[in-house]
């Protein structure tokens, strides 16, 4: 038939972690009808959105992309999110906190907070205007603890809270994705995959990242052992000074609480060479407010945040 | 933006995964051995440290080192405060010569269906005994139920016997405590069990030899885990449940799936069933081109020579399938609503969801003696059980030893949506 013929050795590591996630996206597209998949323009979304290209091929996405923006994100991401979406010709559906605040619907104690936590009331006021019964998140058991416990198929309740009390056991692969109506269950295909196996594959196959993710000069201020871009909205404070350094991001979310590392590494493989040398875990390097709390995930995650 | 290009022979050598559940009762030092594979392993990043010696907790005194090595697996803020581990964890940790995935299960009896959560989708299990407290006193029931779990899921068991510093590091109590389980294998019939001596707390046996077991003679807990095979056989048998049916540019149908057992070709002749109608493989299909076969655990689409007309819940098969609407399976009941009597549950085996009613209890198993009683009448939280099975719709009898992505099965409570049942078929009727 085609002259592109592949034999089959045994399944690496990385192939079987990519056919599992395939599995897991057919599956939540097989037991739910009303989905969509969380697409931020960050590296673990961008794996999540090739995978489910992957899954549906020659078939477009049987279901939209879907992006909670805080009004707080960085352009480079949101100009990648769009064109993206646009290159796929998928269907992006874009809902902002801002709208959410102008409703009354969020508060925040200051103007200029993180508006991480008022992410999961936009996010579940777009699950109930378009009826998602299902949404497809990047999330990674190894990020930290709480998310260590969760399903691979996570039930929420009618308020989009999950109770890690009373998950479903998960058997085999055999996912159960029935819910009652109001409620909504979230599908995690990268759940085995580790912060390594992730880059490992975006190298290997080539997925585009926004530019954030790779060395570039920025300027910034040195707060509490981490480094603080200086922006509009996280302007250094008296007494401090503003440096140029050459930076990467390894996570690309909120702008008040997302801080970049020193690092030179300009592709992939630097970025898996830095990364293995490295002794922080991802999130402990580059999120100002997971570390004022170490239960601040479980407790967002109880509110409905992703 | 910007596309990246892969570094040549970047991506090569993986080493293959190897996922594995640790079962102990509380206390037997489960949390402590956890963290010392990770520790060892180089596994704990260095902010995870500075956590665990400020997090809070019940019992946070600092140990070995200035950390307390088990407040590395206790997640969830609920549970810390508990000071036990209710929820099957997942931990990633590798070495030079394999990667591992740890399913951390819960120990309590209670917790005995998370238990079987990770069991299924592990091929080992340790199961940990600590010898100081059983010295002269034989096995616990809970160590005879996760020896259970482990026989029903067809594991390959290792016996880690902890503490062995608190005992003396008496070789007599580590041979009293394999005389025991070595019963148990026998009655479970677990092939194989491995056994090894261990201080999970300093460490010895675990990634190195300890100079206190100059009578073991076997490798450490690590290079067991790097050596050790899974017990669950290969079958030749090709499965492939049909998740989705797409169209490709040609118009031709293509049926989407993983292959979950056996090995399939163009030109193979294939059965879908439960229909029974055959067809030839056309072509395998996937984004990275066309192939020339799909083997065990890949994720593909199959084009077919003739219009089937198959949807979501039939399977392609090589000719040995068989359809059937009656099966006898071990169960484990994992409901806090107990099984009642003529209700029907959902049956959901592979991609398919049919409806199915237990006809009768075979035996339940009774965890003192591992006795077989036969006059059981119901099935409630944590009991396991062997019962007859009808279903609605005509499901595949495969056994579970054989092909376990098919043998396998849950029941699902179609009015609380609760996963009520985990299935292993043992006989296709
Ligand atoms: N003496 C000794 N104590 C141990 C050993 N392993 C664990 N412990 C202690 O046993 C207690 C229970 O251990 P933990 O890991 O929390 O048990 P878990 O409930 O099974 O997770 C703790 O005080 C540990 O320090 C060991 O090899 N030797």
């Amino acid at each position: 038939m085609s002259a592109l013929i592949k034999s089959s050795p045994r399944l690496s590591h990385l192939d079987r972690l990519e056919s599992e996630a395939i599995h897991i996206i057919r599956e939540a597209a097989g037991e739910r009808t009303r989905l969509a998949l969380l697409f931020s323009g960050g590296k673990d979304s961008a794996t999540v959105l090739h995978l489910a290209r992957k899954a549906f091929w020659p078939e477009k996405l049987p279901f939209p992309l879907l992006h909670v923006d805080t009004g707080h994100n960085f352009t480079e991401v949101l100009e990648f999110r769009d064109a993206e979406a646009r290159r796929h010709g998928e269907r992006l559906i874009v809902r902002q906190v801002e709208d959410s605040i102008v409703r009354g619907t969020v508060k925040l104690a200051k103007a200029e907070a993180s508006r991480n936590a008022a992410q999961s009331v936009t996010l579940l006021e777009a699950v109930e205007e378009f009826q998602f019964d299902a949404l497809i998140g990047g999330a990674r058991r190894d990020e930290e603890k709480a998310r260590a416990k969760e399903r691979i198929f996570s039930h929420r309740d009618e308020f989009g809270a999950w109770n890690p009390k009373a998950q479903r056991p998960e058997l085999w692969s055999l996912y159960n994705a029935r819910i009652n109506p109001g409620e909504h269950m979230r599908v995690f295909p990268l759940s085995n995959w580790t912060e390594r196996d992730v880059w490992t594959y975006i190298g290997r196959e080539g997925i585009a990242l926004p530019s954030l993710y790779f060395a570039h000069p920025r300027d910034v201020v040195r707060r509490d052992g981490l480094l603080v871009p200086a922006t509009a909205l996280t302007p250094p404070r008296v007494g401090e000074t503003v440096e140029r350094v050459s930076v990467r991001f390894r996570t690309v979310g909120d702008i008040t609480g997302t801080c970049p590392v020193e690092s030179t590494a300009a592709t992939v493989e630097d970025i898996l060479i830095e990364t293995e040398l490295s002794d922080l875990s991802e999130r402990g390097a580059t999120r100002m407010d997971d570390r004022a709390n170490e239960a601040a995930m479980e407790r967002r995650k109880r509110e409905g945040y992703f | 933006m910007r596309a990246v290009q892969p570094p040549a022979g970047a991506f090569d050598g993986e080493p293959g995964v190897l996922r594995f559940i640790t079962a102990g009762s509380v206390d037997d030092g489960k949390s402590t051995l956890i963290g010392r594979l990770l520790f060892d392993s180089k596994g704990l990043l260095r902010d995870q440290v500075a956590a665990l010696t400020t997090a809070r907790g019940a019992q946070s005194a600092l140990q070995d080192g200035d950390i307390d090595l088990a407040l590395v697996t206790d997640g969830l803020e609920s549970e810390r405060e508990q000071g036990i581990t209710i929820d099957v964890a997942y931990r990633y940790f590798a070495t030079p010569r394999r990667s591992f995935v740890i399913a951390d299960a819960p120990g309590h009896e209670q917790y005995t269906r998370n238990m079987v959560t990770a069991a299924s989708n592990a091929e080992v299990a340790i199961i940990l005994i600590d010898a100081s407290r059983l010295a002269g006193k034989g096995l616990k029931a809970q160590t005879r139920r996760h020896a259970t779990i482990a026989a029903l899921m067809g594991l390959k068991v290792i016996v880690a016997v902890n503490k062995m510093d608190l005992t003396g590091w008496s070789r007599a109590v580590f041979e009293e405590i394999r005389e025991n389980f070595e019963r148990v294998a026998r009655t479970l019939a677990i092939a194989d069990p491995v056994y090894v001596p261990l201080a999970a707390k300093h460490g010895d046996n675990v990634a190195a030899r300890s100079p206190h077991t100059p009578w073991y003679e076997g490798p450490p807990l690590l290079e067991i885990l790097e050596t050790i095979e899974a017990a669950r056989g290969v079958s030749a048998a090709f499965r492939l449940p049909v998740q989705r049916v797409l169209r490709m540019a040609n118009g031709a149908r293509a049926y989407a799936g993983r292959v979950e057992s056996g090995v399939v070709k163009p030109g193979d002749e294939v059965v879908a069933m439960p229909s029974g109608q055959s067809a030839v493989v056309e072509s395998i299909r996937t984004y990275d081109g066309s192939r020339a076969d799909a083997a065990e655990g890949q994720s593909v689409s199959i084009v077919l020579d003739r219009d089937l007309d198959l949807g979501r819940g039939d399977t392609l098969t090589s000719q040995d399938a068989q359809a059937v609407k009656s099966v006898t399976a071990d169960l484990c009941w994992l409901d806090e609503a107990p099984w009642e009597k003529g209700r029907r549950y959902l049956l959901r085996q592979a991609t398919r969801t049919t409806q199915a009613l237990i006809e009768s209890i075979v035996f339940v198993r009774e965890m003192t003696e591992l006795a077989e009683v036969s006059e059981a009448s119901g099935l409630k939280l944590n009991d396991i059980a062997s019962v007859r099975i009808k279903t609605r719709d005509a499901i595949l009898g495969d056994l579970y030893g054989a092909r376990p992505a098919t043998g396998a099965f849950v029941l699902i409570d179609p009015v609380s949506n609760q996963t009520a049942a985990a299935g292993m078929i043992r006989e296709a009727a």
